[in-house]
């Protein structure tokens, strides 16, 4: 296999988000929304399976896990209903594309909801979104109800006699339940918390039922393989990481957004797509995708955004919203900042997570304040050691993933916090975006 | 008598795989987890949300552990073993070292550290971890997380959220063992606590056992909280008074005070766990006693006498009584001293008259007993365990034996169907998702009689159960029918008691027409191994009365002398004849530990040990034989069959056993009745009558004689209601909450209603013994008998 484009924007998910009504059934359909699904009808479950797994489709929710061997984990025959849950509980501080997606384009999603459920053999899909974004909610019961009065959804869809019911669901803002076992914990009523596996959610998920847990822009892509077809799909990206992605760039940029381009392209060619850094200032250090991703500095700018590249460069692609941070913000402030986000959001469940994030971001408001000892820059290490791969989910590897990271590029900063407080050094109102209103 | 070693102990051959651990190579059966692999090898693997009886959760994080080929270490308490797998435990890896003494540093960091002030302290495996592997000094002098304490979660349980480590023992062991899932774990990360809901508190009849698996002093007791320091409590190793489920308890005293009692372990009886009667109920132990023998003056007066002139005197009231002597020795007597009364009965005082039933016992039950359960070794809970099915007749197991509830609660969490022959779903049944084949109280006896179809091809499969209460006995024909029933199915058929000395004394013969070892005393082979072992030519050779038939003959004056040992007259048959009988002219001697209506009428007194402070054994509803050691040593106090030596002795019988070993020696010489078993009752269906009847039965925490003294436990009981059905309650006008006025033989008490829906029409339920409501002491009914009910005058 050869490697595909991985330069410029490719506006595909985001083609027609500037139409009006790029949200509506008829905005879909006039580029041939909901084409795929009679398509995938014909093709029959196994055949979208093996094309959703050719085309190499990996989770666009952070840890990049093959699609289409996802779907392939469900067993077959074996009596019991099947579910499709779609992880619309977009929490990582940094990510912003599943909510613009289903603003825009909630239709990608129904109709890609509609082909996993037909692969998977599962007649009730359920949407789980954040529950802090009701307008986001509003317009997704709608998309949904267009879909239902369009035949797309209920009984004996388009006369095939499949048959399939889609839940919205509004989750109650817990970052933990982003995480897919504790997600379905939720959907179930229960609090949410991580459940032990195995059993995995392909064979004991929702209602201990198999169930396939997908993020929204994976399944937002599904329409689109099942129409352009596996080379085309592949056409973009590498070989390792085919296609293409919503890159939600965020921070001390000009002109932040979402830009949708090939896995490969470089953060160098999506900063200059974005405006560039914020007119003269440089870039410090930048995360390829939400807070729990080690960050990176301006060497790595021309490494390409892909699974593989990132894990060499000892990060992750994560959710692909990458967040640019100039040479004016604290990285002492901005991971206590992180660690306090960790530390309210951990469940509680596990002990490195529950009292680690306690123990760390104590130590962390002091560096802050100007106020840490040096010998605590040990502490603070060894209490990472002490959670990454200790914790029970991935929520506690990831609060300890901040610190080391920074500490790799900036320990002198940590230093200066002993003796001098973090606003002293760096002005926070010089790293804001907007300008300051004084009274 | 049955004596069973260990019965329930058959292994199943089991398919086993090899596991590496420390460098030593062990085969455990396949789905061993790793942390108990690691226990066969005899290697600790530090943990606090492990509990081998609940669902591992690897929470805690504390067993983590290398395992080859993993990169990370791994919770062991949440891993099955794989064939081949090598492990590394804190013994053999830094890597697990260091895990370990990373998650012990965290546990400490927001734990208060108050052990010299906490109950755990000197038994907490916090403590005892933190004292062997954490560090000497901590790193971390932030401020650490408060909260108020404690709270009360239950009147009986205290809850300490500053020493909580989010095991989750306690939540699970509510949802997964008791299904009373009355607490549960709120709020997240350092927040995280346990909690109830503002509407319930957690009172559960198993409350007690979160606070013995709490590895932490999170969880305390009212009653024991700052009480005493573990390593200043001596510790016996006893077994449960209050029930026939037979659980095995640690019974701690301090300075011969009891502090506590803790649920023991013993896989075969109660696993880990007891029910919270069991637990707290003992200050009965330790309220005014009776000291010194009583004998009634000329004057009528009782006074303090010395043993040998209360022994004088009561033999020469008892020898007067020339043989028309009945025996009312009650069903919570050890088994040695329930022998002890039923070898005085046929030997010093030449009667049959015995019966140790203090309830409605019938001639049906007698012969339904030996037929069917003394002496034989029946159903254990293993078997309870395995079964498809179980039918449960005029038996609540909630209530009446705890055990065997979460014994069958686990066994319907696998695969068994319970069905239960009640006039409604208890909060019991319904915890074991029983189906209700449904009986209105009295028309018990044809709802057995009519079971056929489903049920019956239920109770046909290997290893189904028929459990039978004894309250079985109040309806006539039931007994007859469960017996026809059990022949018909091949089912296995268990009688299970409400009191701990029911089958013992069932064993032992203390009842009219069984000597020892189910012999029946017409049968003269048998009868005459008695008589050679002890040494009397000349026992009784026809049955006598049972406990009903004495007490009623005495109410009239025809018996001349009565020995009653242990017998609350509230619970007998008819406590208005049983009244009379005390104030008739018979002479009476009684056994007692603390005064009671027998010793107010009693004209000889004699003050015997309680269960804490003698040797001996109970005999629980499987047929097992458990013995038990004196808690506390007090020499003044002597057992039942210590007295009933010295008074046979005055009585010029010579030769009676007085101790525990020689008394045991007997029983063991006796064995059990080898020759013709009874034939199984065929008595006929009674008709039940017109009008409302009364359903009733004790609830587990209620206003016996022996939850005494604790206020705690009894704020937890169920709350007194009358229950009655939907139709039923809409015909007199009374709907949920209403005060309704119950009748009966001219009395009434008042009481409030639950409307319960399901319940048969056409009768009332009313707990037999809940404060302000014992109907037969009250009202004078039994079970099956017809009340009046009307909405409260006024109300």
């Amino acid at each position: 296999m050869t490697m595909g484009q991985t330069t410029g924007l490719t506006p595909v998910l985001s083609a027609h988000w500037d139409e009006p009504d790029s949200y509506t059934i008829a905005g879909y359909r006039r580029h041939g929304g909901y084409d795929a699904v009679a398509k995938a009808f014909a093709m029959g479950p196994d055949a979208v399976i093996t094309t959703v797994k050719d085309s190499g489709l990996r989770g666009r929710g952070g840890a990049g896990f093959p699609t289409g061997l996802k779907w392939s984990f469900v067993p077959q025959n074996d009596g019991k209903p099947h579910y499709l849950v779609i992880n619309a509980d977009e929490s990582e501080p940094g990510a912003c594309k599943d909510i613009p997606l289903l603003l825009a384009n909630p239709h990608s999603l129904v109709e890609g909801i509609i082909i996993a459920s037909y692969a998977i053999r599962a007649n009730h899909a359920f949407i789980y979104l954040r529950g802090e974004v009701p307008h986001v909610f509003r317009r997704i019961n709608a998309a949904v109800r267009e879909a239902y009065a369009a035949g797309m959804l209920g009984k004996n869809i388009a006369g095939t006699g499949f048959d399939l019911d889609v839940v919205v669901h509004a989750g109650a803002g817990a970052y933990i339940c982003g995480e897919e076992t504790a997600l379905l914990d939720s959907l179930e009523g229960r609090r949410g918390q991580p459940r032990l596996k195995p059993p995995f959610p392909a064979v004991a998920g929702l209602y201990a039922s198999p169930t396939v847990v997908n993020n929204v822009e994976t399944i937002a892509n599904i329409p689109y393989i099942i129409n352009g077809g596996v080379d085309w799909f592949r056409s973009f990206g590498t070989e390792k990481s085919p296609g293409f992605k919503l890159y939600a760039v965020s921070g001390h940029v000009n002109r932040p957004g979402i830009y949708e381009a090939p896995l490969g392209i470089t953060m160098r060619e999506l900063l200059e797509h974005a405006g560039g850094v914020r007119n003269g200032h440089k870039v410090k250090f930048w995360l390829p995708g939400g807070s729990s991703v080690p960050m990176l500095i301006e060497e790595h700018l021309d490494l390409p955004l892909t699974y593989e590249a990132m894990a060499e460069a000892g990060t992750m692609l994560g959710t692909g919203t990458p967040m640019v941070f100039d040479e004016t913000t604290s990285v002492v402030r901005a991971v206590t900042g992180w660690l306090k986000f960790y530390k309210h959001e951990s469940c509680g469940k596990c002990t490195p997570c529950r009292e680690g994030t306690w123990f760390i971001t104590d130590l962390l408001k002091r560096f802050e304040a100007g106020t840490g000892k040096a010998e605590q820059l040990d502490v603070l290490n060894s209490l990472c050691g002490q959670i990454a791969g200790r914790s029970f989910c991935a929520l506690g590897d990831a609060a300890a993933t901040p610190f080391p990271a920074a500490m790799k590029y900036f320990r002198d900063e940590f230093l200066t916090g002993t003796t001098t407080p973090a606003d002293a050094v760096f002005d926070p109102a010089k790293s804001m975006m907007l300008p300051v209103v004084t009274r | 008598m049955t004596m069973m070693a260990n019965p329930g102990a058959d292994v199943q051959p089991v398919e086993t795989i090899s596991v590496t651990i420390d460098g030593i190579t062990v085969d455990v059966p396949k789905g061993t987890l790793v942390i108990r692999a690691a226990e066969q090898l005899g290697i600790g693997v530090p943990r606090f949300c492990d509990h081998p009886l609940l669902e591992p959760v690897a929470a805690c994080r504390m067993c983590l552990v290398e395992i080859e080929g993993q990169g990370k270490p791994q919770p062991s308490c949440a891993i099955a073993c794989t064939d081949g797998m090598v492990v590394r435990t804190q013994n053999s890896s830094q890597m697990a070292q260091d895990a370990q003494a990373g998650v012990m540093e965290f546990l400490l960091i927001n734990h208060p550290l108050d052990c010299p002030v906490c109950d755990k302290g000197g038994e907490c495996p916090l403590q005892n971890q933190a004292m062997t592997a954490g560090a000497a000094d901590t790193r971390f002098d932030g401020a650490k997380r408060l909260f108020e304490k404690p709270i009360n979660v239950s009147a009986q349980v205290l809850l300490d959220r500053e020493r909580c480590v989010s095991c989750a023992r306690c939540t699970r062991f509510a949802d997964e063992i008791a299904g009373d899932p009355f607490i549960t774990l709120l709020d997240r990360g350092a927040q995280q606590q346990v909690g109830t809901s503002d509407e319930e508190a957690f009172d559960s009849y198993f409350s007690g056992n979160t606070i013995q698996i709490c590895p932490v002093g999170a969880l305390t007791s009212a009653n024991y909280r700052f009480r005493a320091r573990p390593f200043d409590l001596v510790s016996t190793p006893t077994v449960c008074e209050h029930c026939a489920s037979g659980c095995n308890l640690r019974t701690d005293h301090r300075r011969h005070k009891i502090m506590r009692r803790l649920a023991w372990d013993n896989p075969y009886v109660n696993e880990e766990w007891n029910c919270d009667k069991g637990r707290f109920a003992f200050t009965y132990t330790q309220a005014e006693r009776i000291t010194h023998p009583m004998v009634r003056g000329e004057d009528g007066q009782l006074r303090v006498a010395s043993w040998p002139h209360a022994l004088a005197v009561a033999a020469d009231g008892l020898k007067r009584a020339n043989g028309n002597v009945g025996v009312l020795a009650g069903g919570r007597l050890t088994v040695e001293d329930a022998y002890a009364y039923s070898r005085f009965a046929r030997v010093a005082l030449g009667t049959d008259d015995i019966d140790f039933r203090n309830r409605v016992a019938t001639d049906e039950e007698l012969q339904f007993l030996a037929h069917a359960v003394v002496a034989t070794q029946g159903v254990t809970y293993a078997d309870l365990e395995k079964a498809p099915f179980v039918l449960l007749v005029a038996f609540e197991p909630e209530d009446e034996s705890p055990i065997v509830f979460l014994r069958l609660r686990k066994a319907v969490r696998g695969c068994t169907k319970v069905a239960t022959v009640a006039p409604f779903a208890s909060a019991g049944s319904q915890k074991l998702s029983a189906s209700v084949i449904a009986a209105k109280p009295g028309d018990e006896a044809s709802a057995v009689a009519g079971i056929a179809g489903d049920v019956v091809a239920a109770l046909s499969q290997p290893g189904a159960v028929i459990l039978v209460g004894e309250r079985a006995a109040h309806a006539q024909g039931t007994l007859s029918a469960v017996a026809a029933l059990a022949g018909k199915t091949g089912a296995s058929l268990a009688w299970i008691p409400r009191r701990a000395g029911e089958r013992g004394a069932l064993e032992v013969g203390a009842v009219a027409g069984l000597l020892p070892g189910g012999r029946p005393i017409g049968d003269d082979s048998a009868r005459a191994q008695v008589a050679g072992v002890w040494g009397n030519e000349n026992l009784p050779t026809v049955a006598g009365r049972t406990g009903e038939q004495i007490v009623a003959a005495a109410a009239v004056g025809d018996v001349a002398a009565l020995v009653i040992a242990g017998v609350d007259p509230i619970d007998s048959a008819s406590p208005l004849l049983f009244e009379q009988a005390l104030h008739s002219d018979a002479f009476i001697v009684s056994f007692e530990t603390r005064h009671s209506a027998v010793t107010e009428a009693a004209d000889v007194v004699f003050p015997v040990a309680m269960v804490t402070e003698k040797q001996g054994s109970f005999v629980n509803w499987e047929g097992r034989v458990q013995n038990f050691a004196a808690v506390t040593h007090t020499t003044t106090v002597l057992s039942d069959a210590r007295v009933l030596a010295d008074l046979a002795t005055a009585m010029g019988v010579s030769s009676f056993p007085s101790t525990v070993t020689a008394l045991r020696r007997e029983m063991q010489l006796l064995g059990a009745h080898a020759g013709t078993r009874a034939v199984a009752p065929t008595f006929a269906a009674a008709a039940g009558g017109d009008g409302v009847r009364l359903a009733s039965w004790h609830e587990l925490l209620d206003a016996g004689v022996m939850q005494e003294g604790e206020p705690y436990l009894a704020a937890t009981a169920r709350p007194v209601v009358a229950r009655i059905s939907t139709a039923t309650a809409a015909a007199f006008g009374l709907a949920d909450g209403d005060e309704a006025t119950i009748e009966a033989n001219g009395a009434s008490l008042d009481i409030s209603v639950a409307v319960t829906a399901g319940m048969v029409d056409g009768c009332v339920w009313l707990p037999s013994n809940a404060p302000d409501c014992n109907p037969s002491a009250m009202l004078s009914v039994r079970a099956g008998d017809r009340v009046s009910v009307s909405r409260k005058a006024g109300a």
